[in-house]
């Protein structure tokens, strides 16, 4: 099935409460999929095509105030319109999953594939001090696990998460395994899990009230800080990353996402040349693998970040490489998927390789 | 004074302090239609049985501390966003009784389009709609619904359609919708009036806990303090010119058994 059709059945098998979206390509088979599966009729999930993404985003913040599972998908255009309910959700420590399949931008774009929106992901595109725990799916078996890994994060560090995948991932088909079906949690279990959710009252004594207002500075600096230490636990455990043929690489790509597929057949033409290449692909984009690549920048001639925009994830790979080894970029944009010799041929010319 | 001793000492139960009214100090300047409307979602809340169920939906705007007023769940939404936070809120937990709370900059020019689409899906909520002409909170500029002719901080000549358009009767346009089952439009400027505007209120909490529609109460209100008069000022000048406009009385009403 396509990558876009698995996320909806790992949505309905992971027990998540509520959908809420807005049609955009190349990401709608989310929603169709639900409104085709109708799962209110079998788990009691609620799906809703709301009237745009700011509301779907607010719907987002609304249902996860009460402390039920509640996801939106998008495409570029449509998780710009979201960021001031990102920031919102992230200020109330609100567990979400936000899904961004990115098209090629800026502006409208183009309907193509891209990975244009790394910085407004990792860096916050919205306002304030506030990180999102990103996952980058590079394929159709990885949109329907991360759905179910999306959520756990979001739930066990109470702050959203973030699918960033991209049109080719949405739309390739490949054979997945889906994951098992769980129930919805329980009211009593979600009263449990998250004794802040608002629910109405039900007997408390004390009213539960989500807000990210704070007027008092000294406060808000405080709510600042406990935010910070959350991002500084999720730095220290969370760091998810997969390392391809590094072993005895004398080079290294640094891809995520679909572009760390192109790079795999790019190791095998750049092998059977004689270059050695490994591949370490970020699954979390944040937080980030600087460790990793730290300890790789140490033994490699040289790192190539190969991405499908202008130079985005490159700027967090020099920082982990702080001039230890060269690093250098790769990038095609607008929507076009590059093949994986241009990857070598890139590799080979900026680093000068010999053969 | 709680409430018992106000009985015990033979007060009138109209002037008590409604148990769910926080002891918080209202930072509503003095005369605002907003503390007045508090009590009343208050006393109806209570008197309807509602504590446990009820989750009100904060808006941007002077409003935006009602969580710390009246002791129910609350979830402060951003600025006109409240219609979508309630939708979500009402949809993923039936037994709630789901309100929103807002202003007119609030419910009708940011979140216009929220306002209009839950309306029109008839989510089951109610929609309290505070009209005082103004963003009171931001220091009295236009707002959608301020009247031609009317002093803002960015109309200092008065509104003038040519310039600034007319002002918007959005509680006409949400009755033509066929989600709502309950529009109508009240003041509190009187105690006559207080005591409609309640039944109004009352009205509304029903609909939404029998899940009939989307129940909608415009509370035509004053904000001395942007339109710069007294309090009793306040309330002339609205009865002479917000009423023409928005004249207050039922508007639609799907609902046959009023009890
Ligand atoms: C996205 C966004 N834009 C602007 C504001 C600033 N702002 C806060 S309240 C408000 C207007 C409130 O007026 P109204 O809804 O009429 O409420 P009132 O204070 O009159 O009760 C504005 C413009 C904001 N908080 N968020
Ligand atoms: S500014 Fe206006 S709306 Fe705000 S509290 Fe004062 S009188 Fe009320
Ligand atoms: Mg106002």
């Amino acid at each position: 099935m396509k990558g876009n059709e698995a996320i909806a059945h790992a949505a309905i098998r992971y027990g998540v409460d509520g959908y809420f979206g807005y049609p955009i390509t190349p990401q709608s088979e989310v929603l169709e999929t639900l409104e085709e599966l109708r799962p209110w009729e079998t788990t009691g999930m609620v799906v809703l095509q709301s009237e745009s993404e700011v509301a779907a985003i607010n719907m987002v913040y609304g249902g996860a105030s009460t402390g039920k599972a509640v996801m939106t998908s998008s495409s570029s255009p449509g998780v710009s319109l979201m960021q001031e309910g990102i920031s919102y959700i992230a200020a109330g420590q609100l567990p979400t999953l936000i899904i961004n399949v990115m098209r090629g931008g800026p502006g409208l774009g183009t309907i193509q594939p891209s990975q244009s929106d790394y910085f407004q992901a990792v860096k916050g595109g919205g306002h304030g001090d506030y990180r999102l725990i990103v996952l980058a799916p590079a394929s159709v078996q990885d949109m329907a696990d991360y759905v179910g890994l999306g959520f756990d994060l979001a739930f066990k560090y109470r702050t959203p998460a973030m699918l960033l995948s991209d049109g080719i991932v949405g739309q390739m088909m490949e054979k997945v395994v889906l994951p098992p079906f769980r129930p919805r949690r329980t009211d009593a279990e979600i009263a449990k899990q998250c004794p802040w959710a608002v629910t109405g009252k039900r007997g408390r004594k004390e009213r539960n009230v989500s807000t990210t207002l704070e007027l008092e500075s000294r406060t808000m600096e405080e709510n600042n800080r406990r935010l910070q230490a959350v991002y500084d636990e999720i730095e220290r455990n969370e760091v998810r990353f997969e390392q391809y043929m590094t072993d005895d690489a004398d080079y290294l790509f640094v891809a995520f996402g679909c572009m760390s597929r192109i790079c795999k057949k790019s190791i095998e033409q750049a092998r059977s040349r004689g270059i050695k290449v490994g591949l370490l692909r970020p699954i979390t984009l944040w937080p980030f693998p600087t460790g990793a690549i730290a300890d790789l920048s140490k033994r490699v001639k040289g790192i190539l970040v190969a991405e499908m925009n202008a130079g985005q994830m490159v700027e967090d790979v020099r920082l982990a490489a702080e001039g230890r080894t060269p690093v250098a970029h790769f990038g095609r944009n607008g929507g076009i998927v590059p093949n994986p010799g241009e990857v070598v041929e890139s590799l080979v010319s900026q680093f000068s390789i010999k053969e | 004074m709680t409430k018992e001793e106000i009985l015990a000492r033979g007060g009138s139960k109209v002037n008590a302090r409604p148990s769910l009214l926080l002891d918080a100090t209202m930072h509503y300047c003095p005369g605002c239609s907003h503390g007045v409307v508090h009590k009343l979602v208050a006393e109806v809340i209570e008197e309807l049985g509602m504590t446990d169920s009820a989750i009100g939906i904060a808006p941007v705007g002077c409003a935006v501390f009602a969580y710390n007023y009246i002791d129910i769940d609350w979830i402060e939404a951003a600025h006109g966003r409240a219609p979508a936070v309630a939708t979500a809120a009402a949809r993923l937990n039936p037994d709630a009784m789901v309100f929103t709370y807002q202003g007119d900059g609030d419910l009708a020019a940011i979140g216009t389009c929220e306002t209009i689409h839950a309306c029109n899906r008839g989510e089951n909520i109610t929609i309290i709609f505070i009209n005082n002409g103004i963003y009171g909170m931001t220091g009295g500029q236009m707002a959608p619904t301020t009247l031609e002719g009317m002093k803002t901080s960015t109309t200092p000549y008065g509104r003038r359609a040519d310039l600034n358009g007319y002002p918007l009767n959005i509680t006409n346009l949400v009755k033509e919708l066929d989600g709502t089952c309950y529009v109508t439009r009240q003041t509190v400027h009187t105690p006559a009036a207080v005591r409609k505007a309640k039944a109004a209120i009352r009205q509304a909490f029903i609909n939404t806990r029998e899940k009939r529609g989307t129940s909608f109460v415009e509370i035509v209100s004053t904000c001395n303090s942007g339109w710069k008069m007294s309090p009793a000022d306040a309330n002339k000048w609205m009865e002479e010119h917000m009423f023409a406009k928005y004249p207050p009385g039922e508007i639609k009403n799907t609902v046959k058994d009023q009890k």
